[in-house]
């Protein structure tokens, strides 16, 4: 037995084979000759058989695929022996002697350059453009094809990191864990882990290097790792699933257990969350992502549709709170009629509100939806805003919202200044809802998606606790007598330590991941409210974030027991 | 030459699944063919990453062009696939 420490991300116990994610594929020399024993009609065939058996090896996954997944299986399989593709590839391997791997890596670019030209959707293809040329070179070479590897029997991912497009294409009937080499609990390998609800860990330094085919345990709660599992370790993932059946069940309200409610909330990205989340028992949405309505289109979508597919959400939440946050898009997530895609720094570029600057009309058009989409429903609609820095910025938004006659305007609070001056913003406002990925991106400077930088890229930093305490103040000094509410949207409420400290500060609303709501939950409920503020005060009090998640978790002992 | 010209009847146009089946019946054919919007370039019928750049829109009217024996034949196939919407289906 050899035990690995990462990082618990997304707590589980499991015992299963490692299969390890196969590396990017390298780019050929741009020298790569063809070799000198082989003909140029001898390489052009070379070319086409690896074509073929990549595109045989696509269709025969669409087969057996199901919903959207098969149009783009058809779709990828044609384009691996599109002839455009093969006739670019093929004159480079003639006119420059390229060897099959560099000329089918310069005619992919081409074509994607292509097709990004076109802009919009044809845009989004390119990416698998170039997915099916690092297939078509992985087969050249003889390596294993590139993306999550394919298997009938359930396995634990074990990688250096994912990338979103990896994840996206994660199944969770086969994948029951995911250990990764580098990454940090904010990263996309640790959200999309909590939002399947399978065990995870992070920064496992060594996980990359298991061989295939091996037995591991994977504790998403402690970050361990350990080969060769042994009967006791057999047991601990018998108790997991013993408990975790009584933990996945949320009934509402959730409160301390001096009986002080605190609404649990869910996050929701669309119509299909939204059910899910309704039916976990969800005390409302704390989060309701608009760009579903929008991504994946070349204009924008009309008024109609906007609020049909608002309205179906709001139905799910009758008689609840729905907080609904405006269009959140940037050069990371672009929309062809809303952002820049070639800013240098788009983290601190035109994104969230910025984008009613560059394209006024959107924003408005948006509210405009909501609030025909709110008019009769039975949920009680709130509205915020992405990345709000200034009080002006706050104002402007809210004057928007009243005069579409949505009554009750919020903002997120991601960027630091709106935590600092919160009480100055929230004069403007009805509720600040605190973004906490961005939020602690935004305070340590330090990118999410970076694996070196996990450790800054803690929800845990003092810093972090410190802008949390800081806008809950505002909140209180804005409302007086009514203190505004303030609430957490970001993946730190998903973290039942963490949500506790968040209760014990005075944040009033927690909204997370419906598949979190049950074990948080029972957590708040091990604590009574003065004893959530004690825990929140000591935690935040210290000096380094490791320090604060102990202070925090020391107090809490049903953490230990039910393995969190 | 034989040519026929058919107006796109998929709602999302020349895109996707409609796309896709589109590709898979070209290549099928015995003959060469060729896919333009009115007025453009003719592009390689077979070819998907031509039909996407080719960027029809539902309502779009394209023209199919083939030669040989069997150009006919090929080419009433191809409108019958560019006249349904399949989305509808």
């Amino acid at each position: 037995m050899e035990t690995i420490n990462g990082v618990g991300v997304s707590p589980g116990r499991v015992i299963g084979p490692v299969l390890q994610m196969p590396p990017p594929v390298q780019e050929p020399a741009p020298s790569e000759k063809l070799d000198p024993e082989q003909t140029v009609d001898q390489e052009t065939q070379r070319l086409k058989t690896a074509a073929t058996a990549v595109q045989a090896e696509l269709k025969s996954r669409a087969a057996t695929a199901t919903g959207d997944a098969v149009g783009v299986l058809e779709a990828t399989s044609q384009m691996a022996a599109d002839p455009m593709l093969l006739k670019a590839a093929g004159n480079f391997i003639s006119t420059q002697q390229h060897s099959a791997e560099r000329a089918v890596w310069d005619a992919g670019e081409q074509v994607a350059e292509t097709l990004k030209g076109l802009g919009g959707y044809m845009a989004e293809r390119a990416a698998d453009v170039l997915d099916v040329r690092a297939r078509i070179v992985a087969e050249l070479r003889g390596m294993p094809a590139p993306g999550i590897p394919v298997s009938d029997t359930p396995f634990i991912l074990a990688a250096q990191d994912l990338a979103p497009a990896d994840t996206a294409t994660l199944d969770p009937a086969v994948v029951v864990g995911l250990a990764t080499s580098s990454g940090g609990p904010q990263s996309h390998t640790a959200i999309l882990a909590r939002a399947l609800g399978l065990p995870a860990a992070v920064a496992a330094r060594g996980v990359d290097r298991i061989a295939d085919g091996s037995e591991v345990y994977l504790d998403g709660a402690t970050g361990e790792v350990i080969t060769s599992p042994d009967d006791v370790l057999e047991a601990k993932v018998q108790t997991w699933r013993e408990q975790s059946a009584s933990l996945t069940a949320f009934e509402a309200p959730a409160t301390t257990a001096d009986g002080h409610h605190v609404p649990l909330l869910a996050n929701v990205g669309n119509p299909e969350d939204a059910a899910a989340a309704a039916a976990a028992g969800a005390e409302g949405v704390g989060l309701l992502r608009t760009e579903f309505c929008f991504l994946g289109r070349d204009t924008e979508p009309d008024h109609q549709e906007q609020v049909e597919q608002y309205r179906a959400i709001f139905d799910a939440f009758a008689g609840c709170k729905v907080v609904i946050r405006t269009l959140d898009a940037g050069a990371d997530k672009p929309l062809p009629f809303l952002t820049n895609t070639d800013e240098p720094n788009p983290a601190l570029g035109v994104r969230g509100f910025r984008t009613d600057m560059t394209s006024p009309g959107v924003l408005e058009r948006q509210l405009t939806a909501i609030a025909a989409a709110a008019e009769g429903s039975e949920a009680e609609v709130w509205v915020m805003a992405p990345m709000i820095s200034t009080r002006d910025e706050t104002a402007a938004f809210a004057a928007l919202c009243r005069a579409n006659g949505l009554k009750t305007p919020g903002i997120m609070v991601e960027v630091p200044s709106a935590a600092v001056v919160a009480g100055q913003l929230l004069e403007k406002a009805d509720f600040a809802s605190l973004g906490t990925n961005d939020l602690t991106q935004y305070t340590m400077a330090a990118d999410r998606q970076v694996g070196e930088l996990a450790g800054l890229n803690d929800p845990w930093q003092p810093a972090v606790l410190r802008l949390v305490d800081m806008t809950v103040d505002g909140g209180k000094a804005a409302g007086g007598q009514h203190p505004k509410p303030v609430g957490v949207c970001g993946e730190a409420a998903a973290d039942p330590a963490l949500a506790v400290v968040m209760a014990g500060l005075g944040v009033s609303t927690l909204s997370m991941t419906a598949r979190a709501l049950g074990t948080v939950a029972t957590v708040l409920k091990s604590v009574t409210l003065s004893e959530a503020q004690d825990i929140a005060a000591e935690a935040a009090a210290q000096p380094t974030a490791a320090a604060t998640k102990e202070a925090a978790r020391s107090r809490l002992p049903v953490l230990d027991e039910l393995g969190l | 030459m034989p040519e026929r010209t058919v107006t796109v009847a998929s709602k999302v146009g020349l895109h996707a699944r409609p796309a896709s089946l589109f590709v898979d019946a070209a290549t099928e054919q015995p003959v060469d063919i060729t896919i333009e919007l009115q007025g453009g370039d003719a592009l390689d019928a077979s070819s998907i990453l031509s039909i996407m750049s080719l960027g029809a829109s539902h309502g779009d009217v394209v023209v199919l062009r083939a030669e040989g024996a069997e150009a006919d034949d090929s080419l009433d196939r191809l409108v019958k696939i560019l006249e349904t919407d399949h989305d509808a289906e």
